[in-house]
């Protein structure tokens, strides 16, 4: 199949405790906190969007891999907040880069999991030789109803993977699981989602999630211990840990792709976000398992083992780029978000 | 006055069940019952549903013509019928069906209870269970059913000494008897801990002092003594069926530390069946909140008023105490879909007479008793079940 031939991320600096979020509307944090395993989320500036968030990473993507930007023949930016409604945010990232003109460009949207749709695109389009390079982007600054459970969660960060023939790690396998399962939306015009509570846990990310982990492992015949890491979407700290758990994963193996405790959810950044933490440590031949889900709802599967070119690599260093941070009270974060317009 | 007996019982598991319909839950609930009780579609005389809140849960009122055609026995054109009384629909819909094969009208009749509550979110579920109490004079202004019932332990703690921590006894009890339930919601044991650590719902209510929001439906098959030995010689009489009623508003009751009606209704029972309190073996009691065991313990006379603490924390109502309460793991752990839960506490009730309860089955016990509550107290209804 294709391969990750590199990939950039980024998060914004700032951020909000839980804490200070249910101090404004007089909860407990503690139940919160240990209820989601969330501590902390990410908030980005007043000056950022899904547009800057992806340039930023794409960048980042593009100068670590070394690759002419006009050799990248497609672009898909994958969010839920794009900037616009019509008026593509590939088109600006695809700009910012200097891939124009010659290239296919498009946003996705299917919740959380429109990023990893544009990764499995960039793989058919590489393995189908209409392009040598392609992008693949999942970025969000994510909507919260002030007041709403999705308000300790919801985050901004995004994630940039450039596919391509050979790099630094192989695409072995990726199967999808989809079906029509309303547990989260947002219809044209509304400022916030809204979601089916509890019903957004088992009928939807459990299922969806566990399937495609086992469709994958037996389409290609692996077991959890095959992989020396794995990493599934990220709503909130407690659900990947948990369908972790069922599949038959280890702690160990999902500890170091677990982000969301201390930056919240970045929705279609959550699980590209994830692999990337992992291939900043991940070491020449170990294998990773990916699963994204998309409210909707449908998960997408990866398999993937680390190339000896990963040592060449620069890595960035996602955890560091995090511990890089500053707090903000719940008005600045308000005053950030444009809530106040 | 014919004397009824119990000859079939049957209910769903309880739950969020995502994946089952309120007509499925119907179905399901009620074909159990009738192989249970080895009778025939045709054989059946009469239905009863209850149903607190079908139009606002799902949108479907006319429930009584639904069960009747998910049964399949719309050529029989037997009436069905769908009874409320907010979270006594079950036990009003029992005592409805009793009235009519005790007075010779029907022979075989269906009760069943069944609620679907998951499909609505948000506050919905909380806003539908207000319209149980005052809409005028209490939901209007805020009041919600863990607020109410957080007035009564308030009050209860004043009055008599009762603590936090025996209100969480009274979750961990039904927590450690729905862990023996395999139908039950809550399969999983809590400690004191548990419950004083959980979230703050209504002060001192806790979110484990509160029963949870519950798919499920339940059902039970009627049938005069006499001819129910054609059917079984597992023979649960109903000894006594008592309704009571009281006011809507929980604010024009003369106390807050009992429910009127449901002193009466045992009162009424008690005589209807010749026992005494402390004639009875396994009691299944509305525990919406862990403080409304404790009253419901107390009106019914198997402990004094206010000792209802204590006696839980002395293990009086525990699996192997004196009057083991809640076997099932009462509405706190086998969960709460409104209509079906004074269904569902007969289903429990006899399952113990019948000695089939398993690992949570109380040793030889031959008279039970169901003690079913609508909203804060404005009905409640009290069933006596005897093995003959």
């Amino acid at each position: 199949m294709a391969a990750i031939v590199g990939y950039g991320a980024y998060v914004p600096r700032y951020r909000i405790k839980v804490e200070e979020i249910a101090r404004i509307w007089g909860r407990q944090a503690k139940s919160i906190s240990s209820g989601l395993n969330v501590f902390e989320k990410s908030v980005p500036s007043i000056d950022e969007d899904t547009a800057t968030i992806s340039v930023e990473a794409a960048r980042r993507a593009v100068k670590a891999a070394k690759i002419n930007p006009e050799e990248i023949g497609a672009v898909y930016v994958g969010s839920e907040s794009h900037p616009y409604a019509v008026k593509p945010t590939a088109t600006i990232v695809a700009e910012a880069i200097g891939a124009t003109p010659e290239l296919t460009a498009a946003d996705y949207e299917f919740a959380c999991k429109a990023g990893t749709a544009g990764m499995q695109n960039c793989i058919a389009l590489v393995e189908s030789k209409m392009i040598k390079y392609g992008m693949a982007i999942g970025a969000d600054v994510a909507q919260a109803a002030p007041g709403d459970a999705l308000e300790y969660t919801a985050a901004a960060g995004g994630a940039a993977y450039i596919i391509g023939k050979e790099g630094i790690a192989e695409i072995n396998e990726t199967v999808s699981f989809t079906t029509d399962t309303p547990d989260f939306w947002r219809r044209e015009g509304q400022p916030y989602p809204g979601h089916g509570e509890r019903f957004t846990g088992e009928p939807a990310y459990f299922r969806h999630v566990g399937t495609a982990a086992k469709m994958l492992m037996e389409r290609i015949g692996s077991k959890p211990s095959d992989y020396d890491y794995a990493i599934f979407h990220q709503p909130n700290g407690k659900f990947p840990v948990r369908i972790a758990r069922k599949l038959g994963f280890e702690k160990k193996q999902i500890e170091d792709g677990l982000l969301c405790p201390i930056i919240g959810n970045t929705y279609s950044g959550s699980a590209m976000l994830g692999l990337a933490a992992v291939l900043d440590i991940a070491k020449p031949g170990q294998r990773i398992l990916t699963v994204s889900y998309g409210s909707g709802a449908g998960s997408d599967a990866f398999d993937i083992t680390v190339t000896d070119a990963i040592e060449s690599y620069p890595r960035q260093g996602i955890r560091r780029m995090i511990e890089e941070k500053k707090y903000v009270d719940y008005a600045t974060y308000m005053k950030f978000r444009r809530e106040f317009e | 006055m014919r004397e009824v007996a119990i000859i079939g019982i049957g209910m769903t598991e309880f739950g969020e069940l995502w994946q089952k319909s309120f007509r499925e839950l119907v179905a399901e609930a009620g074909v159990k019952a009738i192989l249970d009780a080895g009778i025939e579609g045709e054989n059946i005389d009469a239905m009863y549903i209850g149903g607190m809140s079908t139009g606002r849960f799902i949108g479907q009122e006319h429930v009584g013509s639904l069960a009747l055609e998910v049964a399949g026995l719309e050529d029989l054109h037997i009436p069905a019928t769908r009874v409320e009384a907010a979270c006594a629909s079950g036990g009003v819909a029992m005592h409805q069906g009793y009235i009519a094969v005790a007075s010779g009208m029907y022979d075989i009749v269906v009760v069943g209870g069944a609620e679907k509550m998951t499909d609505v979110v948000g506050g919905e579920a909380t806003n539908i269970l207000a319209s149980a109490a005052d809409r005028e004079w209490e939901s209007f202004f805020g009041a919600t059913f863990p607020g109410l019932y957080a007035l009564m332990a308030r009050y209860h703690m004043h009055h008599h000494g009762t603590t936090q921590e025996q209100l969480a006894m009274v979750a961990v009890k039904n927590h450690h008897n729905g862990s023996l339930n395999p139908k039950a919601q809550f399969r999983r044991e809590i400690s004191i801990e548990d419950v004083l650590n959980s979230p703050i719902v209504a002060e001192p209510l806790h979110l484990l002092d509160c029963s949870p929001i519950t798919d499920g439906a339940a059902a039970a098959i009627l049938a005069p003594v006499d001819i129910a030995r054609k059917y079984t010689d597992k023979i649960i009489k109903i000894k006594a069926s008592v309704q009571a009623c009281d006011t809507l508003s929980f604010h024009s009751r003369s106390r807050f530390d009992s429910l009127p009606a449901a002193v009466h209704a045992a009162k009424k029972a008690y005589e209807m069946a010749g026992v005494k309190p402390s004639d009875i073996d396994v009691a299944e009691v509305h525990d919406c909140f862990t403080i409304a065991e404790i009253i419901a313990i107390e009106d019914l006379g198997f402990v004094e008023k206010g000792k209802g603490g204590k006696a839980t924390e002395e293990g009086l109502t525990a699996l192997d105490g004196q009057i083991p309460v809640n076997t099932s793991g009462g509405l706190k752990a086998k969960g709460h879909p409104v209509g079906a839960t004074g269904v569902a506490q007969i289903n429990e009730i006899v399952m113990q007479l019948r000695g089939e309860a398993d690992k949570r089955q109380v040793k030889g016990a031959t008279i039970g008793l169901t003690h079913n509550v609508g909203g804060s107290g404005g009905t409640a209804v009290v069933h006596i079940l005897e093995a003959i």
